[in-house]
């Protein structure tokens, strides 16, 4: 198993928002995790690379704890996460983004042709600033740089976020593209549908908790995640 | 002496002034970028460098001495980041601020008991104090030149340092957005204490080269910092570049005030500059609004 989360718990201050997840990804599977707002996805996501630390619970990657390292030792992991929001660096090149991306990567030079090729829009935009992209060229760039990183695992929190149906539309194409690149994606998202359609697995996460695991095929058809995904109320409304 | 003369006389030496001045923002400019922490000792690293020169060049040849200064004081200003800075990240900005000015007041009562209260000054590096060069008619002591050439590469050498190797690349990553850094797998906790290496040995080579002509003392500090910290505010905080226009401005309108104020008078051009900008421009000549400024304590 790539990665597996037990009973973890985390919050912020004495709120606590993750209320003892478990769940696990191998190699190889693209797995999705859903829900709305404020369920906890991003929180959990801060716990697994290290940007906060876990109350309780353990994070395997490979069979390793890494719940007790900071937050730069993650890539060392070859675990990369793509932010929400992208979070891409506005004032410097689309080229020096990518660099960075690879700073511990010794072929990083040779790895920026590669995401180039894999991005040929980016390639055009080599010279310009990040924060001059197009949300759906950031999100490339923001997928670009954590490639760079020659990752086994990426986590992606909400790459479809903000972007227009088209855009959104290619990012999920480019995450399905990862597969032959070997690598395992772990996809937090609101857009069910969109998820379910490209991962092998998914999750099903509310108010800090997982209500419902299963094939992806499965889910896609049931109620639970229609209300998971239109938040709580959905049930005493439409059913 | 002709007008003419008189007023490439005040220019010189304002920008003699200003590119010490300048120094010592974009040592402001590189600590606040990666800690986000305005740090009011940064003039204490100027003065240090002279005053360990001074003292080292009794008896090491003059480029040993001043090499050796700009050492001790880079790794002197790591040590503080270290000791004070990092421990304390969890606490507020403005109690790191306030800290630095504690350091600050700490090390010139520390050079205060180590130096007395003499002022010293290094020989000049070429020449002496009679020797002088004319410069478009004008008396220039070299080293003036020495001045302007070890800001010039000063200046040369951060920008190659910040654009073009990575770790200066990953230490601007890490002001524009640190999170994003850490998960490139960028130490920034490393980061920041080779920031305050960095402004710390930079502003100690200023203050070696300055010394034969401003002298040093160990109350020059705090005059500095609020002279480079005007410079780094009229440039736009966080983009050292700017800061050296800064620099150069404080210094020639410090230099042509004696021309219409009284000489007593000069230290107050760079305060009102200062307040000039904060009520006016509060994200300087080279900054965006959107982008960072003093506003945010």
């Amino acid at each position: 198993m790539l990665l597996q989360v037990k009973n973890l718990r985390c919050g912020y201050g004495s709120l606590e928002v993750v209320h003892g997840i478990s769940l696990h990804v191998c190699p190889g599977e693209i797995v999705g995790l859903l829900g709305g707002n404020g369920a906890g996805k991003t929180t959990l996501l801060k716990a697994l690379v290290g940007l906060l630390r876990p109350w309780r619970g353990e994070i395997l990657v490979n069979g390793r704890p890494v719940h007790n390292q900071p937050a730069w030792r993650c890539v060392s992991n070859a675990v990369a996460l793509v932010p929400e929001g992208r979070q891409i660096f506005a004032d410097m090149t689309v080229r020096e983004n990518l660099l960075i991306g690879g700073y511990h990567n010794a072929y990083r030079r040779m790895d920026v042709e590669m995401v180039l090729e894999r991005f040929p829009r980016l390639a055009e935009r080599i010279h310009q600033l990040g924060g001059t992209l197009s949300g759906g060229e950031q999100q490339m760039l923001a997928l670009g740089r954590a490639l760079m990183a020659r990752p086994k695992m990426l986590l992606l929190d909400e790459p479809s976020m903000g972007l227009a149906p088209m855009m959104a539309k290619e990012v999920f194409a480019e995450i399905v593209k990862l597969k032959d690149l070997g690598v395992t994606v772990f996809l937090v998202e609101q857009n069910a549908a969109a998820t379910l359609a490209i991962a092998d697995r998914a999750y099903v996460m509310e108010t800090g908790e997982i209500i419902l695991e299963g094939e992806a095929a499965e889910l896609m058809h049931n109620a639970a995640v229609k209300r998971a995904y239109l938040g709580k109320g959905y049930k005493e409304i439409w059913e | 002496m002709g007008q003419s003369d008189l007023i490439l006389q005040y220019f010189l030496s304002g920008i003699t002034k200003g590119s010490i001045y300048a120094v010592v923002a974009i040592g402001f400019n590189l600590i606040y970028s990666a800690t986000g922490i305005l740090n009011f000792a940064q003039g204490e690293f100027v003065m240090l460098g002279g005053m360990v020169a001074v003292s080292l060049a009794f008896f090491l040849p003059l480029p040993v001495a001043v090499a050796a200064a700009v050492v001790f004081v880079a790794l002197l200003g790591g040590l503080l980041e270290l000791v004070f800075f990092r421990r304390l990240r969890r606490h507020s900005i403005l109690h790191l601020v306030i800290i630095t000015i504690g350091l600050s007041i700490i090390i010139q009562e520390a050079a205060l008991h180590v130096w007395d209260e003499k002022v010293r000054s290094l020989p000049y590096f070429t020449g002496n104090e009679i020797s002088s060069m004319h410069l478009f008619g004008a008396a220039v002591s070299p080293q003036v030149l020495w001045v302007l050439g070890t800001v010039a590469v000063i200046v040369v050498f951060l920008h190659v340092f910040l654009k073009y190797t990575m770790r200066g690349r990953a230490m601007r990553a890490c002001s524009s957005n640190p999170d994003a850094a850490l998960l490139a797998g960028i130490n920034i906790a490393n980061m920041r204490t080779l920031s305050f290496v960095l402004s710390a040995g930079l502003g100690a080579m200023a203050g070696c080269v300055i010394s034969p002509i401003t002298l040093t003392h160990y109350e020059m500090g705090s005059g500095l910092a609020i002279k480079g910290f005007s410079a780094a505010i009229l440039g736009g905080l966080g983009n050292p570049m700017a800061a050296v226009l800064g620099g150069l401005l404080v210094g020639v309108l410090e230099a042509f005030s004696v021309s219409v104020l009284p000489a007593a008078y000069t230290d107050v051009t760079a305060f009102a500059i200062l307040l000039l900008v904060l009520f006016v421009r509060p994200h300087g000549l080279l900054g965006t609004p959107a982008g960072e400024s003093v506003r945010e304590f």
